[in-house]
């Protein structure tokens, strides 16, 4: 106690630490790795995700040279499960990223221009929210045949109607009376109304919807995968190693679990990343 | 004095829902006024809840457009809503909002704020901005470190100050002030309006005052209207209303203000159900309510009319009544 003075100022890490609960901590760090391994994965994984050992087919986990094991044609499913980490993190991604901007920008335009644009966006919106997502997406994936970047769009489009509705209802009320009613008597054009002083004040909200959207569509592409649709052979994703790995499950169950057990830590990391997120970026809250 | 603004026949009028039948309803807030705000006065807008102060504030600002009548700012028709010549123009003319938690944007500090309007117009960026935020935040006296805080951390009354150093950031020369203190503390009251007062002596400010606060109207205006049910009844300076008021519903208000020794005596209690703009009564709508109406009210509308030095609209000023104490 006598040398208080001397007390360096926290580090960066120590300082996230006095701020984000233990539990957040892990899941920043899990997502954390998450992105670095997708980012690094041709220097991570010790094997081409091709690359095939008839030898030592369906090798039991902690094996020597496998540490998850191999599958039935004796691919290493360490290497595998790092390549779907990518791929699915890439979808699930853009796929967010694409379903917040069209619906946000869908539910702005409604809220500005109000008469037949509301109505076309709210018709558009409900028509989404009644339409079965993963039949369309069968159709449309039979129809037009599966690339990856046809499936980000198509992911792109799941959950746009809940922004929109957010949106909308949110810009609405803002410009009807307040802050935003405010800067418009101020002579403000709307583009900054709506990008300076709405969105942020509704970012909040739509942030928690895109955590909610973000596992969801991960779960969405691992069934669509599984159902053969979504990613294509000899290319991987985490619903497609579970779709193929349930073969083998009473005989070789890591070739499964690995995966699922990726996609329940990285969907519940976002969640309560996102939950605390919204808290943080409230200055009332602070 | 010069007019500053002048409006002419104004009506303006609101449909309400559509009933199960399939019938609109039309609501008159502001039916046929005729209104001059002459450069540099404070004009007081005095009426009861409904009587269509606020939205004769938003047309006056031309924040809507009427729905017949015009309003001329310095001899020119003000542009349509929400137009490039309309967004120019509020640099000139600023609004003063009833609730100043709701008109700040609670995600931005004060000094980004009350810079707003500098950035909007264009009018000054960088060091000059903040120099100007700095010089606005010391005139309507705030502390210069409350420049870096939130609206939640203020008080009412200083969360009022900075609507109103935004409002003054891009040197308007008219201002609406919207009941700009029935949200306050009486103490902070006092200190508003001194605070808008001054500012009015040294900048010449034009400013049309709207409140249901009799005692604040007397106190900052030169000039005041009575508003009932959509209508003027009465305009005349602000003295003159006040120590000697003509129209029945204006006699019943300055009744109403207590004075100290009078206790309740003299005071004109107001009869019968206050006015619903839905459902205006015919003739003088202020007659089922009126001491001194008779058949005649019910039947024809009272124009307003110049009664010595002063503008009123009834009937029954023009003979038989005249001041009774």
């Amino acid at each position: 106690m006598s040398d208080t003075a001397t007390i360096p100022a926290p580090r960066f890490i120590s300082r996230i630490r006095l701020k984000a609960p233990f539990l957040v901590m892990l899941a920043i760090s899990w997502l954390g790795l998450m992105i670095f391994v997708a980012i690094f994965v041709d220097l991570l994984r010790p094997y081409d995700i091709t690359a095939m050992d008839l030898g030592a087919r369906l090798v039991s986990v902690g094996a020597p040279g496998h540490p998850l094991g191999t599958d039935e044609l004796g691919r290493d499913v360490f290497s595998r499960l790092l390549q779907s980490i990518r791929v699915s993190l890439v979808i699930a991604f853009c796929a967010t990223i694409i379903s917040a901007l069209f619906g946000t920008t869908l539910g702005f335009l409604a809220a500005q221009f109000r008469g037949w644009v509301e109505h076309l966006v709210v018709a558009l919106a409900d028509f989404q929210a009644a339409l079965p997502f993963m039949i369309m997406s069968l159709a449309v994936l039979a129809f037009f045949g599966t690339s990856i970047w046809l499936l980000v769009c198509l992911m792109g489009f799941y959950g746009w109607e809940r922004y929109a509705r957010i949106a909308r209802g949110l810009a609405i009320s803002a410009s009807a009376q307040g802050y935003a009613a405010a800067v418009v008597q101020l002579g403000a054009r709307p583009s900054r109304v709506y990008l300076r002083h709405i969105l942020p004040n509704v970012a909040s909200t739509l942030i928690v919807s895109m955590t909610l959207t973000f596992p969801e569509i991960i779960l969405m592409e691992s069934g669509l995968s599984f159902l053969g649709l979504g990613v294509q052979p000899p290319e991987s994703s985490l619903g497609n190693m579970v779709g193929f790995g349930r073969e083998y499950l009473t005989r070789a169950p890591w070739i499964m679990l690995a995966p699922s057990l990726v996609i329940v830590l990285t969907t519940l990391s976002i969640s309560l990343l996102g939950d605390w997120l919204r808290d943080r970026l409230d200055p009332t809250t602070r | 004095m010069s007019a500053l603004l002048q409006a002419k026949g104004l009506i303006q009028q609101y449909s309400t829902a559509k009933t199960f039948l399939g019938k609109t309803s039309t609501m008159r807030a502001v039916d046929g006024i005729n209104l001059t705000v002459r450069e540099g006065e404070i004009l007081g807008i005095v009426g009861e809840s409904g009587s269509g102060k606020s939205t004769l504030g938003r047309l006056l600002l031309g924040l809507e457009s009427p729905f017949k009548g015009k309003i001329l700012y310095r001899g020119h028709p003000m542009p349509e809503p929400r137009t490039a010549a309309w967004r120019k123009l509020r640099a000139e003319m600023q609004l003063i909002f009833q609730d100043p938690l709701s008109a700040l944007d609670r995600r931005l500090t004060v000094s980004a704020q009350i810079g707003e309007p500098l950035e909007i117009h264009g009018l000054a960026a960088g060091s000059e901005r903040a120099e100007r935020v700095a010089e606005l935040i010391a005139k309507v006296g705030l502390r210069q470190d409350q420049a870096g805080s939130y609206p939640h951390e203020l008080s009412g009354g200083q969360r009022q100050r900075v609507v109103i150093a935004r409002a003054l950031a891009s040197n308007p020369r008219f201002l609406v002030c919207d009941e700009p203190v029935s949200a306050l503390d009486v103490s902070i009251q006092a200190q508003v309006v001194n605070l808008l007062r001054d500012l009015q002596d040294r900048e010449g400010l034009t400013m049309v005052f709207i409140s249901h606060d009799l005692k604040v109207v007397r106190n900052i205006c030169d000039r005041v209207a009575v508003m009932y049910l959509g209508r003027i009844v009465e305009e005349a300076s602000s003295d003159a209303l006040f120590s000697d008021p003509r129209h029945p519903y204006t006699r019943a208000l300055v009744s109403s203000v207590p004075k100290i020794g009078a206790g309740l005596h003299g005071r004109i209690i107001l009869q019968g159900e206050p006015p619903n703009p839905a459902a205006r009564p015919s003739g003088c709508a202020f007659h089922p309510r009126c001491r001194f109406a008779d058949a005649d009210c019910a039947a024809t509308i009272p124009e307003l009319e110049r009664h010595d030095g002063r503008l009123a609209a009834c009937r029954k000023l023009r003979h038989t009544l005249r001041p009774a104490a």
